[in-house]
């Protein structure tokens, strides 16, 4: 009775360990872990996973292969839908999609379809069997704004239906959030990062560092100058956004991004690399998201006592389960019903504490989760040497600036139909640049829409 | 990689580099700057554009050595490489969006301070070229601390040099000299703008409202992508908390909250001391 096997727990370094170090938090299955939590598949004949999963994978004929040790097949299987599985094993949200509609997960505990992904994914990279399916070069240039997620898996479609496809990138990586915004201990980033980028270039996509679209080269200079017949914009969501109270300017107040992207893409835990990142003492991360989660790891790991504040009840956090999980495993303190309204300076004006109000759930708002409201006279404050903001991003307006007839709406996010289609033809967008600020994965579902549509588009041109 | 085509000392602590990086070339513009990282561990280093010349694909960029980063970049050789250099960002200067119309009646006095001499540069040549008349005060501390001397000769019609010590032009400020020469020598200008420290800056402006004089300052914040993704370059300016990096670097002097941005610009004076005190030994 295959559903009769418990789910194949996942081993994971020690969270006294791993508090201390920026070395991955998990893993990953064995061959023999994975090959017997595969055997708990009961291969239904309508897979909802498939459904569940925005770039459809073939999930239950990937576990199959895995099941029969073929991991080889396995890997191929997945390669037809995803550029960067390594990546997805790792960042994707399965509890919400392909293990939240796996069968099994009713009465038990739905199969690790995440982690298989990774061990997959991971064991056709050390054992260098990826293969390379490309056709024949059509002539058609396109160019790809942003090397993210959405940007990855557009270009990674398109160069397999022989498109001459180059990606350009404002920073001096590829890799957009995945590489300034998720952390070495959760994505590694030469190992997984860079190596499935390197699996994307394979494929004949070339990418080209240090070109800030709307600065360097506008989407009229690629059109008009570089000679491209589409444009696909997947230049993500990253502006940050602050409270604006009182104190956020002060020394030791820092956005989520900036934190982050100080110890991720510029590596500034790291000594031997020169950008310098607070070590503070007391640190506030305001916010409940994910990137609060990675602020407030990171943090923890650089030596602080980690605070993470917000304003409603643990069953509204927006993170991941697992990551709550591990941050609390960590040491990260937890303050919820707790909102911010002024952040305290000494006469040097560096944060010395921040003052927080109470909050208590009152009636749902328009979308559903019950909006929280201040309780009168019951402010307190907490000692923090440095707070961290954590609220969330929206989409930088330098492209749709400097490109005429590319709409926006009022959040400042491209307007695009489901297939990515945007109001100046030729130009099709994806992922956060769109939605405002959401997952790797969805951003690739984006990503891969847009690639059919700019097919579609040069087709019948 | 961007290779470096020339370089040569202005000072002992001042160096200008011509790079070649085709695309930032032909698409700068006055007032915008550049972010160089010198290798591969290297910090992200926001630098203002000296000059820079399409047809060449050139870019020149004027560093003073002052932490482990820019002491770094000062030890890049003629013939070598710079790992990344990305722009132009920031948003040009506001008379590149005027027109020759709007030019002709304008008068620019430009208030230059240290290192800041270099990008005021470009911006007195583009007024030149447009028929403006433009007067530029060179501020250092000794003379031997001027750099753009010639240069900016040859492109303004008016040069006046002050240096703290009297050792060159003027012995005092650039405040004192700008008094000098709007109140004694009855020079009239319907712009001033002030490229130097943050300090100078801050002074230079509080003259300048007492001339009654328009003033345009341009902020050398902390920066890490440049592209309006990190926020560490935040200012407030009119009460407003504006990102130096895509909404700048220049802005209203009057209206900038000049001792925050001073009090922000500090903020890793530790750290940068540690990391040019560490042994770099690998």
């Amino acid at each position: 009775m295959a559903n009769k096997i418990p789910r194949v727990p996942v081993r994971e370094q020690d969270p006294k360990v791993r508090a201390t170090n920026f070395e991955e938090v998990c893993y990953g299955y064995d061959e023999s872990e994975a090959v017997l939590e595969a055997s708990r598949c009961l291969h239904c004949k309508n897979p909802r996973c498939v459904s569940a999963c925005p770039v459809s994978v073939k999930i239950p004929e990937f576990i199959a292969a895995v099941a029969a040790r073929d991991f080889e097949k396995a890997s191929s299987v997945i390669a037809e839908d995803s550029s960067l599985p390594a990546v997805c094993g790792r960042v994707c949200p399965q509890e919400t999609q392909c293990e939240g509609s796996c069968i099994l997960g009713v009465k038990g505990e739905p199969v690790a379809i995440g982690k298989l992904e990774r061990f997959v994914a991971d064991w056709t990279r050390e054992n260098g069997v990826r293969k390379i399916i490309r056709a024949e070069p059509n002539g058609h240039k396109v160019a790809v704004v942003g090397s993210g997620p959405a940007g990855l898996a557009c270009a990674y479609d398109l160069a397999k239906w022989g498109y001459d496809v180059t990606v350009f990138e404002a920073l001096h990586k590829p890799g957009g959030v995945l590489e300034y915004g998720i952390p070495e201990f959760r994505l590694p980033k030469e190992k997984v990062v860079a190596a499935e980028i390197d699996d994307v270039r394979a494929m004949g996509v070339r990418i080209e560092t240090n070109v800030v679209v709307g600065r360097t080269l506008t989407v009229d200079d690629l059109f008009d100058k570089e000679g491209f017949s589409a444009v696909f914009i997947g230049s993500g969501a990253g502006l940050p956004r602050f409270m604006n109270i009182p104190g956020e300017n002060l020394n030791g107040v820092f956005s989520a991004n900036e934190f982050l992207t100080r110890n991720n893409l510029m590596e500034a835990y790291r000594d031997d690399y020169l950008t310098p990142v607070m070590h503070a003492s007391n640190v506030v991360v305001v916010g409940g998201g994910n990137v609060a989660m990675d602020a407030a790891r990171t943090a923890l790991r650089l030596g602080g006592k980690v605070t993470v504040v917000y304003r409603r009840t643990e069953n509204e956090l927006p993170a991941r389960r697992e990551e709550v999980h591990h941050a609390k495993e960590e040491g990260v303190e937890f303050r919820m019903l707790s909102n911010p309204v002024e952040i305290i300076g000494d006469d040097k004006g560096w944060v010395r504490k921040i003052r927080c109000i109470r909050m208590e759930l009152g009636e749902p708002d328009e979308s559903g989760r019950r909006s929280p409201v201040p309780v009168p006279d019951s402010e307190f404050e907490i000692e923090a040497d440095s707070v961290i903001m954590a609220l969330g991003t929206s989409p930088n307006p330098l492209i749709s600036r400097t490109t005429s007839g590319l709409e926006t709406n009022r959040r400042g996010c491209l307007v695009a139909d489901g297939d990515g289609v945007t109001t100046r033809p030729g130009v099709f967008a994806g992922g956060d640049a769109v939605t405002g600020a959401a997952t790797v994965i969805l951003a690739m579902g984006a990503g891969r829409k847009a690639a059919a549509a700019i097919d579609r588009y040069l087709r019948s041109k | 990689m961007y290779k470096i085509l020339s370089k040569e000392m202005l000072s002992p602590a001042i160096c200008r580099m011509k790079v070649l990086a085709p695309r930032v070339a032909s698409a700068a513009h006055p007032g915008q700057f550049l972010i160089v990282r010198a290798d591969e561990h290297g910090e992200r280093i926001p630098l203002t554009i000296s000059d820079y010349d399409a047809a060449e694909g050139t870019v020149t960029i004027v560093t003073q050595k002052i932490g482990a980063s820019t002491k770094e970049i000062c030890a890049l050789d003629e013939g070598g490489y710079f790992e990344d250099v990305v722009g132009p960002l920031g948003l040009p200067s506001d008379f590149v969006e005027k027109s020759d119309e709007e030019l002709k009646s304008s008068r620019y006095i430009f208030i230059a301070g240290g290192v800041g001499t270099a990008p005021v540069y470009p911006q007195v040549k583009y007024l030149k070229s447009k028929g403006v008349p433009v007067d530029v005060i060179i501020g250092a501390k000794t003379a031997d601390l001027i750099i753009y001397k010639e240069e900016m000769a040859s492109v303004c019609d008016n040069l006046f040099i002050c240096t703290d010590d009297g050792s060159e032009g003027f012995k005092g400020m650039v405040t004192g000299l700008l008094e000098k020469i709007v109140l004694e020598e009855g020079r009239k200008y319907t712009q001033a703008v002030a490229i130097g420290p943050m300090i100078m800056m801050k002074f230079a402006t509080l003259t300048a409202r007492k001339l009654g004089l328009p003033m345009i300052v341009s902020l050398n914040t902390l920066m890490v992508d440049g592209t309006g993704m990190c926020g560490a370059c935040r200012v407030t300016v009119a009460g407003k908390t504006r990102f130096a990096c895509v909404e700048g670097p220049e802005f209203n002097g009057y209206d900038v909250d000049f001792d925050e941005a001073m009090r922000r610009q500090g903020m890793y004076r530790k750290e940068e001391i540690e990391e040019d005190h560490k042994c770099r030994i690998r």
